[in-house]
């Protein structure tokens, strides 16, 4: 019932396959673009709006170089005045890295986090994104409470069997609190050779702060 | 020393079959026989390494640039079809001999999801090993994780036709023959390798 | 056949995870809990329904010797344009799913089911096939999804029925091999008595 198999036959085939194909995908493509960008802005949106007191107007991405790393963040005000930050931030944890926002307000304390993407042990470590663990970084303040593990010396309770994890997630924070102060140095921020500077003594002084 | 870590990971860590599940159709499939499983691994080893070396050049020198990351799956399945097809022609005219091992798996290759899945893992995923930072993989260690990820395989693979053979000569109740029973020993290979988890 | 047995041969005749033992790499990767097997079911029914009409529809005009090349790329298209679907509108289930989307096209039972009925068949009957098959993937799934779940983590389809934590084993990489394993078991004695 199939044609002959001769080489010009073949050849026409597979072309027009591919042709239809590649058209197909093309219109689809173009089609689902805006619906893709919609749901990924979307997304960052939700972990924005859930990490940060509440705002008026649309956050304003920005980008600030701290320690070598580009790091996106967002700048949130209310009335003309800025309320907070949130900043992505992320860390190794046990199976890859762990990626969340961290919503600092104008005062420096950690209002909430969000996990934007992990990999880890379903179960285990994955359970970072549950209230249970990411509850205790609500409303923390720095400048009171240690951002470690119990088991580091810190204040936060490790989720069981996965200290990896929690670990990966307090540094995560504090990379965020890093950034979060070289951004409150330098409020137009984003000149490098002016944050480098900054970069350089941040880890100095979170540690310095984490030993109060 | 990063290579290490990728060697380690890939090959033991994150196993590619009894942790990833990917290319569990000839794991299940060809592991009757130490013989074919040593074959199919070998072949596996060789399609795997080369496609991922091919695919990674295609999405950086032709997807990316012309921003048709669309046909990314489409392309890669065909660079991988093309590539099984070159490997038989070129094997058959230059070693007869591995070709004589190797051949009768070739085919089956094209829809071992494994070689597709390391194709896209490298160009889609950010990877860290041993505490580096996470970033998308370089050509050279792209090439050397798919090879780890192909060793990764074979060792499973060869374990587990090890331990099939030893179990085809015991007595198995009835609805447990085959395939069940064989699931039932995966099971407990793939429990001995999470002792790895948290290595690299 | 007619087509409500198209359609209901693969609910257990023909069922692909535990008679056929195809696509074996999604049904251990993605049921680690209901929803997702049931996702990746209902995602590779879509990927099995439109190929199979495809290639039903260009099987006369494609030449027997490149014919497999030309599946693959229907295959191919169709699985592309899902994972653009399910960004768009289910991101949360695309994330999840991850890798195992684009792996759709290397499932066996797409390629198996357009060279082992599609390609000699009408585009309904081929459409019910994959309707068929698509439907006996995602009920076997889902039941594995269920079972681990209940298992690994206490609850169903998210519902938690125990505080605390299950047993973890089940949720992971072993759990997957030997639940699969204990219902292919079950599944031969049930269909043995019949």
């Amino acid at each position: 019932m199939a044609i002959q198999s001769s080489f010009k036959n073949m050849t026409l085939c597979l072309f027009s396959v591919c042709l239809i194909c590649s058209a197909l995908l093309a219109v689809v493509y173009a089609v689902t673009a805006e619906p893709i960008e919609a749901a990924a802005q979307a997304k960052t949106n939700n972990s924005i709006a859930a990490v940060v007191p509440s705002f008026d107007g649309t956050p304003e991405k920005a980008e600030i170089e701290v320690g070598g790393k580009k790091y996106n963040y967002y700048a949130v005000s209310k009335d003309g005045h800025p309320v907070g930050y949130a900043i992505e931030s992320s860390a190794v944890g046990f199976s890859g890295p762990v990626v969340i926002m961290v919503g600092i307000t104008a005062e420096g304390v950690i209002y909430n986090t969000s996990v934007l993407s992990q990999s880890e042990t379903p179960g285990l470590g994955a359970k970072c994104v549950e209230p249970d663990f990411a509850d205790q970084f609500k409303n923390l303040d720095p400048a009171v409470k240690v951002l470690k593990v119990e088991k580091d010396g810190g204040d936060i309770e490790a989720i069981t069997a996965s200290t990896i994890t929690s670990r990966a997630y307090c540094a995560a924070v504090e990379t965020a609190m890093n950034v979060y102060r070289s951004i409150v140095a330098k409020p137009d921020a984003a000149a490098v050779p002016e944050a480098a500077p900054a970069a350089e003594t941040a880890p100095a002084s979170a540690d310095e702060d984490s030993n109060q | 020393m990063e290579y290490v870590f990728i060697i380690i990971s890939a090959i033991f860590v994150n196993n590619i079959l009894l942790s990833q599940f990917m290319g569990i159709c000839p794991f299940l499939g060809v592991s009757n026989k130490l013989s074919t499983a040593v074959g199919m691994s070998g072949a596996v080893c060789f399609v795997i390494t080369l496609s991922t070396l091919v695919t990674y050049l295609l999405q950086v020198y032709v997807l990316d640039p012309l921003h048709i990351g669309f046909m990314q799956t489409i392309s890669f399945i065909l660079v991988i079809a093309a590539l099984v097809q070159m490997v038989e022609i070129v094997l058959k005219k230059v070693s007869p001999a591995l070709y004589q091992a190797l051949g009768i798996f070739l085919p089956l290759i094209t829809t071992n999801c494994a070689v597709l899945g390391v194709a896209l893992m490298v160009v889609t995923k950010e990877f860290s090993f041993g505490g580096t930072e996470p970033h998308m993989l370089n050509l050279g260690e792209s090439v050397v994780f798919a090879f780890a990820t192909s060793l990764g395989f074979g060792l499973a693979m060869i374990l587990f036709a090890g331990l099939r053979e030893q179990l085809s000569l015991n007595k198995v109740p009835k609805p447990f023959k085959g395939i069940p029973i064989a699931l039932v020993t995966a099971s407990i290979l793939a429990m001995a390798f999470m002792g790895f988890a948290g290595l690299v | 056949m007619g087509k409500f047995q198209l359609i209901t041969k693969g609910l257990v005749k023909e069922n692909p995870t535990f008679v056929l033992l195809l696509g074996m790499c999604p049904t251990l990767a993605t049921t680690t809990s209901a929803i997702n097997g049931m996702s990746m079911g209902l995602a590779t029914m879509f990927v099995l329904v439109l190929s199979n009409m495809a290639i039903s529809a260009v099987a006369p005009v494609v030449p027997d010797k490149v014919r497999i090349p030309a599946y693959i790329v229907i295959i191919a298209t169709f699985v592309t344009v899902l994972q653009f679907l399910m960004q768009a509108y289910t991101p949360a289930i695309y994330e999840t799913l991850g890798l195992f989307i684009p792996l759709i096209v290397v499932n066996c039972i797409v390629l198996g089911r357009a060279e082992a009925f599609a390609n000699k068949n009408s585009v309904v009957d081929s459409a019910c096939d994959g309707l068929g098959i698509g439907l006996g993937f995602t009920v076997s799934l889902t039941i594995l999804g269920t079972v681990r779940e209940i298992l690994g983590s206490g609850s169903v389809f998210g519902w938690k029925f125990i505080s605390g934590d299950g047993i973890l084993a089940f949720v992971l990489a072993p759990g997957a091999f030997l639940v699969l394993a204990y219902l292919i078991v079950l599944f031969r004695k049930i269909t043995a008595k019949k």
